[in-house]
């Protein structure tokens, strides 16, 4: 009964199976014959595609929203100055839900289906560790802007590079000296217990032990904790600085219980701002941070000295003063961060330039010219600072700000120099194969 | 710090985990009993009445107290109306088979959880607690807001205890929990029974989150764990039994602030996870269980 009914549906409409087939195969063929060009113009003016990974949902959400933004005015700012080589860029977003299984298949889907010249714009570093092997195995350059220490390490492949925000490896370091001078030498360190709170782990400890200074306890928070009171008695009394840095959606959380558990008596703060990225300073339980400090790869508040290239970024990426939206005085941007993507589009640009990058055939070349990159001076490409890359580690190393809360803002009190964060090289991917 | 007050604080954070818990539990708990429907959205209501505490506390202005008991009323109703049409459009049609409804609640929670995430959005947004003070011990502070949820908690547990057995209402659902065919035959709509059995335990799970967010921030994906949680709870305390959830939700919870501040949360969980299967194994109608009839 209903094999007629199909049938007869068939006749009645006058498609069959057979010529549906014909018409796609003819369609094909088409498409595939010699001769056939998608783009009316000449090829050079096709747009160079940049897949962007991004945080749109998961634990790295509010990262990933200013990622976006600063993206999308790095690009505006590029393709209004004439794009790459003239060609226009285009950005293609996928979001990888801050999960390390979906960012690998966001990679593949980037390089074979949306064919794009390269992959870019990764922050949370279980993803990069996840995507990363996908990107060597596609053979797609994967421009990450993550701060964990995974690419310097060596373990990655030679696709993988961070040219636009120094590693974890190189902040910790920088901080030891100004934390055992100024606040004092008994730390004990709170981060999240997965990659990157481990090199936070690692490299703070030896750093601050050079300095005379010694880790009294480590404690160790699972990423997906939402409860952390639970883990302040870990901290054992002797302690002269607690070292804290936390991520994910449960930031505020943490560090109200924190001020809830020490009220104004405990040991001094030095904080990584990503324990309050896209949080408000001023939200309410917050109030015992008054007087601490914190680690910012940029200044989230506008400095009263700061160069007019960072005022034309700010304005750029949409931000106030305060580091907030220009729209919405309450979406707090992550902009000890997304500078970072900002400086990384620019890298890419200049690369493709110096390689004069045609098409996929040239990613390889695209990869060499940036290992051949040194010194960036600080700049409107550079907002953050000057930068000097290593080309066997593909990793950049650039200064940092050590601010203090005052009256409820962040202060800049310290910069430090890249020599302080800078190390010897620990891995070659220029020996690597392509 | 000493052992006397880590040991404190410790039960602390054990009982606002075992205030909240039990109420999430007890909804669950009453869905099952009186239904016999495995509520696998469960968490999703929760989550629910979280996102919906944020909006409606931002909603007005002035004092936070004011946000909040505007949200403590008003998230717990609607979320029970969203529940009561799912129950009347999905759970009755399917005519409360044990399969098809547990296939059916995995799809509601998808549902909710994605409108939530296309209307709410990925962030984490918190609601200011009506009250913020820090009552300080002499070796450590705490929030007073946690003990209020405690004590809120309590209320609330008597309160449904009161109206399963004092009242009319607690009658017919006892009635319809007991005998399903017998109650119809004494005029019993069971079918309205059952939907606002359902509006009730989601209106449960979403007080438990209006309580929460003070303390957590509302989050599209916070209904996992507490899910698994009250599973845990309810398996343990038996089925439909009101004492034995309670006692399992005081025994989780405390369990769970003790291990884990003195050993590891994974310790705590494992343990939570191996009691149930002891429980399953050994008496599996649960601590104060009944036997299935």
């Amino acid at each position: 009964m209903s094999e007629n009914r199909k049938l007869q549906m068939n006749s009645a409409s006058g498609v069959s199976r057979r010529t549906t087939l014909k018409g796609l195969g003819a369609a094909a063929g088409l498409i595939a014959a010699p001769g056939f060009v998608r783009y009316g113009q000449a090829q050079s003016s096709e747009p160079i595609r940049i897949g962007f990974q991004c945080h749109r949902t998961g634990i790295g959400a509010a990262y990933g929203r200013w990622y976006e933004r600063t993206t999308t005015a790095a690009a505006k700012r590029i393709n209004d100055a004439g794009g790459i080589n003239g060609r226009p860029l285009e950005i293609v977003i996928e979001d990888d839900g801050t999960d390390p299984k979906r960012g690998a298949e966001v990679v593949e889907k980037f390089a074979n289906q949306h064919k794009v010249d390269l992959v870019y714009g990764t922050l949370f570093s279980h993803v990069v560790v996840g995507s990363a092997p996908a990107a060597g195995e596609l053979k797609i350059p994967y421009y990450v802007v993550s701060e964990g220490y995974h690419v310097a390490s060596g373990k990655l492949n030679r696709y993988c590079v961070q040219p636009g925000i120094t590693d974890v490896k190189a902040q910790a370091r920088s901080m030891a000296p100004w934390i055992a001078d100024n606040l004092g030498k008994k730390v004990t360190l709170v981060y999240p217990d997965y990659a990157f709170g481990h090199d936070h782990r690692d490299f703070f400890t030896p750093a601050i032990e050079a300095q005379g200074g010694q880790v009294v306890a480590k404690v160790p928070i699972p990423p997906t904790e939402t409860s952390f009171t639970r883990y302040f008695p870990q901290i054992p009394s002797e302690t002269e600085v607690i070292y804290h840095v936390m991520v994910g959606p449960a930031v505020l959380t943490f560090v109200k219980e924190m001020g809830e558990f020490f009220g104004n008596s405990g040991p001094k703060l030095f904080g990584f701002i990503d324990s309050l990225e896209a949080v408000d300073i001023k939200s309410p339980g917050l109030e015992f941070l008054e007087g601490s400090h914190f680690w910012e790869g940029m200044p989230r508040y506008a400095q009263p000295d700061q160069a007019d290239y960072v005022t034309a970024y700010r304005e750029a990426v949409g931000i106030d003063e305060n580091g907030a939206s220009t729209q919405d005085a309450k979406d707090v941007s992550t902009a000890a961060h997304m500078f970072g993507c900002w400086e990384t589009l620019n890298i890419i640009k200049a690369a493709m330039e110096a390689c004069d990058y045609k098409g996929t055939d040239d990613r390889a070349a695209m990869i060499e010219a940036t290992e051949a990159m040194t010194d960036m001076e600080a700049g409107a490409d550079h907002p953050q600072g000057k930068k000097r890359f290593n080309g066997k580690t593909h990793q950049v190393f650039g200064e940092q700000s050590i601010s203090q809360v005052v009256d409820g803002k962040l202060k800049v009190v310290h910069r430090t120099s890249i020599e302080d964060g800078a190390y010897e090289p620990e891995a070659d991917y220029t020996a690597m194969s392509f | 710090m000493a052992f006397g007050p880590y040991f404190l604080l410790a039960s602390l954070e054990g009982l606002v985990t075992a205030a909240v818990l039990s109420l999430m539990a007890l909804g669950l708990s009453l869905v099952f009993g009186v239904m016999r429907v495995v509520n696998v959205a469960h968490g999703e209501f929760y989550m629910l009445g979280a996102v919906l505490a944020w909006w409606f506390s931002t909603l007005v202005g002035g004092h936070p107290a004011v946000g909040f008991l505007l949200a403590l009323v008003l998230s717990p109703l609607v979320v029970a109306a969203i529940a009561f049409v799912a129950e009347r459009l999905v759970l009755s049609r399917l005519k409360y088979e044990p399969e098809a409804t547990i296939v059916a609640t995995i799809g509601l929670l998808y549902i909710v959880q994605q409108l939530a995430l296309t209307f709410y959005g990925p962030e984490a947004r918190p609601v200011e607690a009506p009250f913020n003070y820090r009552i300080s011990l002499p070796w450590f502070g705490y929030s007073a807001y946690k003990l209020a949820v405690i004590g809120f908690s309590i209320l609330m547990m008597i309160a449904t205890w009161f109206v399963l057995t004092r009242t009319k209402i607690g009658l017919v659902m006892r009635a319809t929990q007991f005998d399903r065919e017998t109650a119809q035959a004494f005029g019993i709509p069971v079918g309205r029974v059952y939907a606002g059995v359902f509006a009730l335990g989601a209106g449960l799970a979403a007080v438990a989150a209006v309580l929460i967010v003070p303390i957590q921030q509302a989050h599209y994906l916070m209904g996992h764990d507490p899910l698994l949680l009250s599973f845990i709870v309810v398996i343990i305390g038996g089925l439909g039994s009101l004492r034995g959830t309670v006692v399992a939700a005081v025994l989780i919870g405390l369990s769970d602030g003790i291990i884990s501040m003195f050993f590891s949360p994974t310790l705590a969980k494992m343990l939570a996870t191996l009691a149930v299967a002891m429980v399953l194994v050994f008496r599996p109608q649960g601590l104060f269980g009944t036997v299935a009839r």
